[in-house]
């Protein structure tokens, strides 16, 4: 065991551990928080696998802006320890959560081919030559991202970007419509 | 009947939309400020300059000749707003041959400036002219009995004033004319 | 385990985090001093000017001017603080309470990790800049760890639990979110611009922006829209005064800080200075050419440590330049409201960086065009 399995080790159990705490604390606000360790966390795990563009974006994008928004919204409701009520629909939502963690652990087993390869040779996965003559050698830099989501995912990076833009109108109109049914016309 | 004229004002151009400029005319002048002369009076070594009128700390004076002006008539005493003064009546000490017997003066005279307001009425009120409040503004102590002024102190630090009576010259100057009581 | 090549290796990266951090910490604790006096003199005053060192105080004429310029006061106002009660009110949520100024002081020391502040000249030819860490990413990684910093400021306000501080926080959330938008998109064309084909640039590495201004043109003269757009977001961003929503102090006592007291608050204030340290920094790595001389002016000095050190001399002097018009805007300007705050950030910057954005995308692609 070498240094970085070490970190390896210590931001995985914080990464779980922060998302444990997160769906365990009773008040939102703490919760918010655990939710930010775990996703810094991931973020540190990301850098562990020198995918330093990733893990920057995901510290900028989630820990940065939607869970300042989060905490934002918590505090603006203040919403106490007694806020989130129990829900009536507890057993569709335990049903729905046993059946997303089935399909994880499913895939899990399906696609990651325990048992083929030797888990965290890492090094050996990133010298095997690229699957069907991709002259872009497969690497965590920036302009890879850049080359990859503009040329072979343009599709679904257009299908993404047109269904954020569908839900931000979406909010507008919803937002615009409850002031003017409030009288202020 | 002054007719009302509704003045229109002028859009604002594009530049004073962005408020740009006014922004750097703004710190223009805070710029030229910093260059400018300073206010600032370094309080203990400068000391400002007190104006004639001042109304300091209450003091006693003595008149030109030395003598204790005041005959402790407590006029003072009794106008004083917050009952700062103190008053012990007592007669001019043996040996003073021209007022012997004839005045009054205070055996002790205590202003507690904790309580003086500064007000002044003290100084109008005195018929001999021997309170004054002068240009000492700074009085401090550490503890309460270190600011009550006795006579002594009041004495000290109301020295002698110029004054245009002579009430005791005069007095015997009328004496020696035949004229006295 | 660990071989002695990679233990020396890390205790020399701690010792380089040490000094940058005192660096750092100097020079917010001085930006103090700077604040007080820039504001003295631009009111008429004199500023702080009594406090004396017994030593360095009676150097004869030297000893003087420091104290004039207030130059022993920074350690007496840590001292202060340092040696303050520490108050914890009894309505707070205590262990937030406490970990509030952390949160607030570890991303500002840790942007600068990646700060180019200078470059060496190795004995082969080569340039290496100095910094802690180079990293490909380095503009996004300042991006991503200042936005951290608004945590602090939340976690004050809400742990504290009371109106004031409350209100600071919600009001710095709301600023925070509304200003790293425009931020970002203002610095989207400098990385257009300058990672144009041919020149060699990696992509959104400081040094790479530094080095691209050389001689050349400072991209403030390229940019001036993205710059100024920068500059606003970088005043909303360090919390400073047209901005200083979070504590705005004539309508909300203190804001976030109103509870806190004693080291605790001291810990704010160096963090809301380091803010302003490294936003000054960047902006001159950004715009103002670096540690490079003038715009179109190569570099004066020999490719020796004399140059290294001219280079750092004038990277400083630009940084404290910045600092300095931080300080000036503050004591210019008064306080915007905060639905002026809101309404400059969504329905005036940002659609400006977006059409600067946009022009400067055509812009590169027309210079761009192979000539044929």
């Amino acid at each position: 065991m070498n240094a970085v399995d070490l970190l390896f080790y210590f931001f995985a159990t914080l990464s779980v551990g922060g998302g444990l705490l997160m769906i365990i604390s009773r008040h939102p606000v703490p919760a918010a928080l655990f939710m930010i360790i775990s996703l810094v966390s991931v973020a540190a795990l990301f850098v562990l696998l020198e995918a330093f563009f990733l893990a920057i974006l995901q510290v900028l994008v989630y820990a940065g802006a939607v869970m300042v928004l989060f905490l934002f919204i918590i505090m603006l409701m203040d919403v106490g320890p007694d806020g989130g009520k129990v829900s009536r629909i507890k057993l569709i939502s335990g049903l729905a959560g046993c059946l997303s963690f089935g399909i994880l652990v499913v895939l899990l087993l399906q696609f990651s081919g325990i048992g083929n390869a030797e888990p965290g040779n890492w090094q050996e996965i990133q010298n095997t030559e690229p699957v069907n003559g991709d002259s872009l050698l497969f690497s965590t830099s920036m302009k890879n991202f850049g080359y990859g989501l503009f040329t072979k995912y343009m599709l679904p990076i257009q299908v993404a970007g047109f269904l954020l833009l569908a839900s931000m109108v979406g909010v507008i109109v919803l937002s615009k419509k409850s002031i003017t049914s409030g009288g202020i016309k | 009947m002054a007719k009302t004229v509704v003045l229109q004002r002028k859009p604002l151009s594009l530049s004073e939309r962005t408020y740009l400029p006014q922004i750097v005319t703004g710190l223009k002048t805070t710029f030229s400020n910093m260059f400018k002369e300073k206010v600032t009076l370094q309080y203990p070594e400068e000391k400002p300059i007190i104006p004639k009128n001042y109304r300091g700390v209450p003091t006693l004076v003595k008149d030109p000749n030395g003598r204790e002006k005041c005959v402790s008539c407590q006029l003072c005493e009794f106008v004083c707003p917050p009952k700062a003064i103190r008053i012990t009546p007592g007669s001019v000490p043996e040996g003073d041959e021209e007022r012997e017997h004839v005045e009054k003066a205070p055996q002790e005279f205590e202003i507690n400036m904790l309580r003086c307001i500064y007000c002044g009425y003290c100084q109008e009120v005195c018929p001999e002219e021997a309170i004054y409040l002068q240009d000492e503004y700074s009085s401090s102590g550490y503890t309460r009995e270190e600011m009550i002024n006795n006579k002594e102190k009041l004495y000290e630090l109301g020295g002698t004033l110029p004054d245009s009576h002579y009430k005791w010259d005069q007095k015997k100057t009328a004496e020696d004319q035949g004229n006295g009581h | 385990m660990f071989d002695f090549d990679m233990l020396l290796m890390v205790g020399l990266k701690f010792l380089f985090a040490l000094l940058m951090i005192g660096a750092v910490m100097t020079m917010a604790g001085y930006s103090v001093l700077a604040e007080r006096k820039v504001s003295a003199w631009m009111q008429g005053r004199v500023g702080p000017n009594r406090t004396v060192l017994p030593m360095i105080g009676h150097i004869p004429f030297v000893g003087k001017f420091l104290q004039g310029l207030g130059m022993f006061q920074p350690l007496a106002d840590g001292l202060k603080f340092l040696f303050k009660e520490e108050m914890i009110p009894g309505h707070v949520n205590k262990f937030y309470y406490n970990l509030a100024p952390i949160v607030a002081l570890v991303p500002a020391l840790t942007t600068m990790t990646v700060l180019p502040f200078g470059e060496f000249f190795a004995e082969d030819g080569r340039t290496i800049p100095l910094m802690l860490a180079n990293l490909e990413v380095g503009i996004l990684f300042v991006l991503a760890v200042s936005s951290l910093g608004v945590y602090g400021i939340v976690l004050a306000g809400w742990s504290s639990n009371s109106k004031y501080p409350f209100l600071g926080g919600i009001r710095s959330s709301a600023q925070m979110i509304s200003y790293e938008l425009a931020m970002g998109l203002s610095l989207l064309p400098i990385f257009l611009w300058v990672s144009e084909p041919g020149t060699g640039a990696l992509g959104l590495s400081l040094v790479d922006i530094v080095n691209s201004q050389n001689d050349r043109a400072w991209l403030l003269l390229v940019q001036p829209l993205s710059a100024l757009i920068f500059l606003i977001a970088l005043f909303a961003e360090t919390n400073r005064l047209p901005f200083d929503m979070p504590e705005s102090e004539t309508d909300l006592v203190g804001g976030f800080h109103t509870e806190y007291g004693g080291f605790k608050f001291g810990i704010f204030f160096v963090a809301e200075y380091a803010h302003i340290v490294v936003g000054s920094a960047i902006f001159t790595i950004i715009f103002l050419g670096g540690w490079h001389f003038l715009p179109w002016i190569a570099d004066p000095w020999p490719a020796t440590w004399v140059g290294t050190l001219l280079g750092i001399g004038w990277f400083l002097a630009k940084t404290i330049f910045l600092i300095f018009f931080f300080i000036w805007v503050r004591w210019t300007i008064p306080r915007f409201r905060y639905d002026q705050v809101m309404n400059l950030g969504w329905t005036k910057l940002l659609p400006l960086a977006l059409i600067n954005l946009i022009f400067y995308v055509l812009l590169v692609t027309w210079l761009d065009q192979p000539t044929t």
